[in-house]
């Protein structure tokens, strides 16, 4: 059977993980209501602005209904939505989920014309050791990791993807690029 | 590439059109207004010193704002910040570049510059977002480098009317693409005045290459979820916001249905309550040369 993956989809960049979790064979889910989370067996925080959906999750009764699903599955935050794991940021009027032990740094790589594509090593084997298109979009920052956080991924020494238990986060967006490997890493356990 | 090299190519200007899909982008002339827009949950905000509906009434020359009021809005929101540009004025393109903006709206609401051209995109680093009011239009301006397109509708005239004949007129182009043989692409582009290439883009893959907003004449809650149900990716809100009589609340009204723009409890949740909005204008009150979305070329 094949399996479903829910999107949030309050704002930003969902579109282009539909795609992608398409060519992986796998049944994309639109969420934008509490209730779409069951059936669901992981969930994609896309990159979009943090302010806007940190905004509508807590109007739309997602905030603690993400963090219960959180203790049980999977859950990869993108841009925005990696600002949205972590468990502090560097903007009051963010609330985050604090699903992976880290702080976020807003608009850590600048402005729109400081946006920027680049080849990023990935740390770990499981990724077959090729250089991944890493595409940073006014893209946040990590920072104060948990010693638990194994970092994945760093660009000019600075961390840029993480993870922690079965989480993923990411400054870059792996959606844009047409590379499929790190959502199925983040799936291959699923 | 290793990593050292940096490249800002097409792709990350549309990646940032992309983070912008299901959001509501509004236009803010001060730092307050900009404030007030991004608690309200805008994902993006437009500065420019009058809003249509002012420029409509004032008539004169509407240029690019002035850098000092687009700096004050960058200093006190954290969401993206676009600027208006005249069609064709590239300098001015160039000095907002070299501020920083997020995104340039080559824009028919400010008096064009240049009455045959429009700037050639493709030399900026910062991306372009352009009006269309057909399929051709929209798919000259992608030639040209714009990495987003919104259909123009009638700014300042409060009016869904018009977003709404641009947006049913570009999908309809678009679905008979998709149907005409091989053939006949050419001679659509000849009749279109569209680059041929992309005139087989959109044949064979049913949508632009670039994301679809909507501009021009939304006004309420119902005008956003209208237009994001005929396939607007995302919507542009000018005038109408700030002209009605609790612009906080609209905001936040247009964002949830911008978001929610199939679900009608919502829809009517988030409308009941409003105040009066903008007062609008009919389209036989314009008269044909006054009307901006006749601008550009």
């Amino acid at each position: 059977m094949r399996k479903t993956v829910g999107i949030l989809a309050l704002q930003g960049a969902y579109q282009k993980h539909v795609d992608t979790l398409s060519a992986l064979r796998i049944t994309p889910v639109l969420v934008r209501r509490p209730e779409e989370l069951k059936n669901c067996a992981a969930l994609i925080l896309p990159g979009g602005e943090s302010t806007t959906i940190s905004l509508l999750i807590q109007q739309y009764d997602l905030y603690e209904a993400i963090k219960i699903f959180a203790a049980s599955h999977p859950v990869m935050g993108v841009c925005a939505g990696m600002i949205m794991m972590a468990t502090e940021v560097d903007d009051k009027r963010v609330e985050p989920l604090g699903l992976i032990p880290f702080k976020a740094l807003r608009n850590h790589y600048g402005r729109q014309v400081h946006s920027f594509t680049t080849a990023i090593k990935l740390a770990d084997s499981d990724f077959n050791g090729n250089a991944f298109p890493a595409t940073f979009i006014r893209a946040p920052g990590i920072t104060d990791m948990a010693p638990q956080v194994k970092i994945l991924a760093c660009y000019k020494n600075e961390a840029v993807m993480i993870q922690a238990d079965r989480h993923l986060a990411l400054s870059f967006h792996p959606e844009l690029s047409g590379d499929t490997r790190i959502h199925e890493y983040w799936l291959r356990n699923l | 590439m290793n990593n050292d090299t940096q490249q800002n190519d097409f792709s990350v200007k549309i990646g940032l059109a992309e983070m912008l899909k299901g959001g509501a982008i509004m236009d803010v002339t001060n730092a307050e207004q900009a404030k007030i827009a991004e608690d309200a949950g805008a994902c993006a905000v437009m500065a420019l010193e009058r809003i249509p509906a002012d420029i409509r009434r004032d008539g004169g020359v509407a240029r690019m704002s002035n850098p000092k009021m687009i700096e004050e809005i960058q200093q006190t929101v954290s969401i993206p910040v676009m600027a208006k540009c005249r069609i064709g004025h590239f300098a001015e393109a160039q000095i907002l570049q070299a501020l920083e903006v997020d995104f340039i709206d080559e824009s028919e609401v400010l008096t064009p510059a240049d009455e045959s051209n429009h700037i050639f995109k493709r030399d900026f680093t910062v991306p372009f977002v352009c009006g269309a009011t057909n399929l051709g239009e929209a798919l000259r301006r992608i030639g040209e480098g714009a990495a987003m397109i919104r259909t123009k509708g009638e700014a300042g005239s409060g009016n869904i009317v018009e977003a709404v004949r641009h947006m049913r007129a570009l999908q309809n182009e678009m679905q008979r693409l998709t149907t005409v043989s091989k053939e006949q692409r050419m001679s659509i582009s000849k009749d279109m005045g569209a680059p041929y290439d992309l005139v087989c883009y959109v044949a064979e893959h049913g949508k632009l290459p670039v994301p679809n907003f909507s501009a021009g004449g939304i006004a309420t809650p119902a005008d956003a979820a209208l237009v994001r149900q005929l396939g607007a990716e995302a919507v542009f809100v000018g005038s109408g916001i700030f002209k009605s009589d609790d612009p906080a609340a609209r905001a936040r009204a247009i964002v949830k249905a911008t978001t929610y723009f199939d679900d009608p409890t919502v829809l009517l949740e988030v409308s009941r309550g409003l105040q009066a909005g903008m007062k609008g204008l009919e389209m036989s009150e314009i008269p044909e040369d006054e009307r901006l979305a006749a601008r550009g070329w």
